[in-house]
């Protein structure tokens, strides 16, 4: 990833990395703010399963925040309870200051907070340009007979609708496909394509579910670009869940380690790879 | 022109116009089940419905004038007034919207998620019911449906049409209803399209079509397009009603048309709009022109089975029909 500027500092660095956190407030002036959204004591049962047990964590505003885990560890459901799929039996959820209640998906994604899947969730049939601009529905308010007669606030919304859906095309460069019909596209591609479609929402928190699953080591560095810039240059804050050790420690500022429904670290993915409890669950028992 | 072939040509263009009435049933279908995978049995029943309701509203007769005669021993059937046409559409728009509400609060939304089959049962259900409901609010009875549309063959067409043929030949014979008809279902169709493409409601029911998941991540509610799908067919059942109604009265056989619907979307696909029109079109035009041209030789009468054989070939070598998406099961 070394075409990243923190990258090759953060390279240079090499053993002893520190989180883009501290490294930020050295290098860029990226500013990261106050608590965003903080879960406290979410417990998830399905059944007599518990998926989640006790969980407690906070995001910061304009921050990159992995999850990370073994495999089963409950990773997805807890972006699935973050983003109001799944709702949790015990704890709360706080967002922007506030308490939220038990809430629908769509209701979530109307405050704001959108998402990505781990096995895609695209609109096959759409191409392109009308799946990024589905991103945009919670952004238009005008009324029907508005939007039937085409005048006024309906028109003004529609061209501003417009305008950020082709900086996010071009963003992320897929200016040559936006006529393709989305089903016909590569699996990077799509996933690109899902990307730009919750950029399109301009979320206050970005949720991303294995973005890099499945992807060439190409893809996946075009793909850890994509998402510093997308936190670098818009401020997104955004909370990813990913397999890829070697890419979380280098996107996130704070990792948050999961294992068995449980948190068994939280910190600085340097503090992280120094967390015993981490290295012994996650890593496996070094034997060098 | 040699006159038989003006004669084909006759059928043909009759076997268009009662195309697009078939077309029309099978939009209500398509729209459901593109949205949310429910194949509505009731939609002819609600076509039958929303016209029993449009004649009632119309005519100003009292709802459930039966059973609160039954009940309390009064006489009262009508209210004594007529509302004009425009208005009694209007009424009975928001009765099925109404209807649509109800159906998806108290039916399909305790039922997400369920197998095709029993969302298909249910709605073998609600299409008994809603029966019942219609004949208990209305009365059973034979009614005829007057909204001002022009009746009987066109005599302008006609007269301009003789020029085409000698002697024997007196112009083209087309019902003007047929006409009406064919109009109010391109500007029903245009609509939907538009409505589908360039409104957030649209784009949402595209959406909500393609991938309930993703749908939801994008903040629709499915609940609400839900509504909006089963109010939209409620409409095209309106539409249908009326154009039915007018045609041949409003009574109970006016629900079987629904069943002429099902060769419809066997050939066009469960799942295109497009496919409706066209599958309608090519039974109107195939059912009339095979009793025209085969019919005399079998002893006429194919019209009952002709669209029902052509679906049977068509399961056969092509069961996604002409437009549907073709199902590729992967192993």
């Amino acid at each position: 990833m070394s075409h990243h500027p923190l990258h090759a500092a953060e390279a240079a660095k090499d053993d002893e990395t520190y989180g883009r956190l501290e490294e930020a407030h050295g290098i860029e002036a990226r500013r990261i703010g106050g608590t965003l959204m903080e879960m406290k004591n979410i417990t998830l049962r399905f059944g007599g399963v518990v998926a989640i047990k006790d969980i407690s964590f906070d995001i910061r505003e304009g921050e990159i925040r992995a999850i990370i885990g073994p495999n089963g560890a409950g990773k997805s459901s807890m972006l699935n309870v973050i983003s109001g799929f799944y709702n949790p039996q015990e704890g709360e959820v706080w967002f922007r200051g506030e308490k939220r209640p038990a809430m629908r998906p769509y209701q979530v994604a109307q405050l704001g907070i959108a998402r990505t899947f781990q096995n895609i969730a695209l609109f096959d049939g759409m191409s392109v340009l009308d799946n990024i601009m589905t991103g945009r529905i919670t952004h238009m308010k005008s009324g029907l007979f508005r939007q039937a007669l085409w005048y006024g606030q309906a028109e003004a919304e529609e061209v501003r609708n417009r305008e950020q859906v082709e900086k996010i095309i071009d963003f992320l460069e897929i200016q040559s496909i936006r006529k393709t019909p989305v089903g016909r596209l590569p699996y990077g591609l799509k996933k690109r394509v899902e990307l730009a479609r919750a950029l399109a929402a301009e979320p206050k928190l970005l949720l991303l579910d294995e973005p890099m699953a499945g992807m060439n080591v190409e893809e996946k560095e075009d793909m850890s670009r994509f998402i510093l810039d997308v936190n670098d240059e818009f401020g997104t804050t955004i909370a990813l869940i990913e397999h890829d050790m070697g890419v979380v420690m280098d996107l996130s500022d704070r990792v948050v380690v999961m294992d068995y429904g449980k948190k068994i670290g939280d910190g600085t993915p340097a503090e992280v790879r120094r967390n015993q409890a981490v290295i012994d669950a996650y890593l496996g028992v070094a034997h060098d | 022109m040699p006159t038989e072939f003006l004669y084909g040509v006759e059928v043909v263009l009759n076997g268009l116009m009662a195309g697009v009435l078939y077309a029309l049933v099978a939009l209500g279908f398509v729209l459901i089940f593109k949205a949310s995978g429910i194949f509505n049995y009731s939609q002819g029943v609600m076509a039958l419905f929303a016209a029993l309701t449009l004649v009632g509203i119309m005519d100003g007769q009292v709802p459930f004038a039966h059973l609160i005669n039954a009940t309390f021993g009064t006489e009262i059937h009508h209210f004594g007034w007529h509302v004009p046409a425009l208005l009694a559409i209007l009424l009975t728009t928001v009765v099925m919207v109404a209807f649509a509400w109800l159906v998806q609060r108290f039916i399909f939304r305790h039922l997400v998620g369920q197998e095709p089959i029993i969302l298909f049962m249910a709605t073998i259900g609600l299409a008994y019911f809603l029966e019942g409901v219609g004949d208990l609010m209305w009365g059973s009875d034979i009614k005829t449906l007057d909204v001002g549309l022009p009746q009987g063959a066109s005599l302008w067409i006609e007269e301009n049409t003789a020029f085409l043929g000698g002697e024997g030949f007196f112009g083209f014979f087309i019902d003007r209803l047929d006409v009406v008809a064919a109009i109010v279902a391109a500007v029903l169709v245009a609509g939907l399209v538009a409505f589908s493409q360039y409104t957030k409601q649209g784009r949402a029911m595209r959406a909500v079509a393609d991938d309930h998941q993703a749908a939801l991540s994008v903040g629709i509610s499915l609940n609400f397009i839900w509504v909006l799908v089963w109010s939209l067919a409620g409409f095209v059942a309106l539409v249908a009603g009326i154009m039915w109604g007018a045609k041949s009265g409003v009574q109970f056989s006016l629900s079987l048309i629904a069943l002429k619907a099902l060769p419809v979307l066997m050939l066009g696909g469960f799942t295109s709009i497009p496919g409706a029109i066209v599958g309608g079109l090519i039974i109107g035009v195939g059912e009339k022109l095979f009793e025209f041209l085969i019919g005399p030789m079998v002893g006429g009468a194919t019209e009952n089975w002709f669209a029902y054989v052509l679906a049977l070939i068509f399961l056969v070598f092509r069961p996604q029909g002409l437009f549907g998406e073709k199902i590729i099961e992967r192993v």
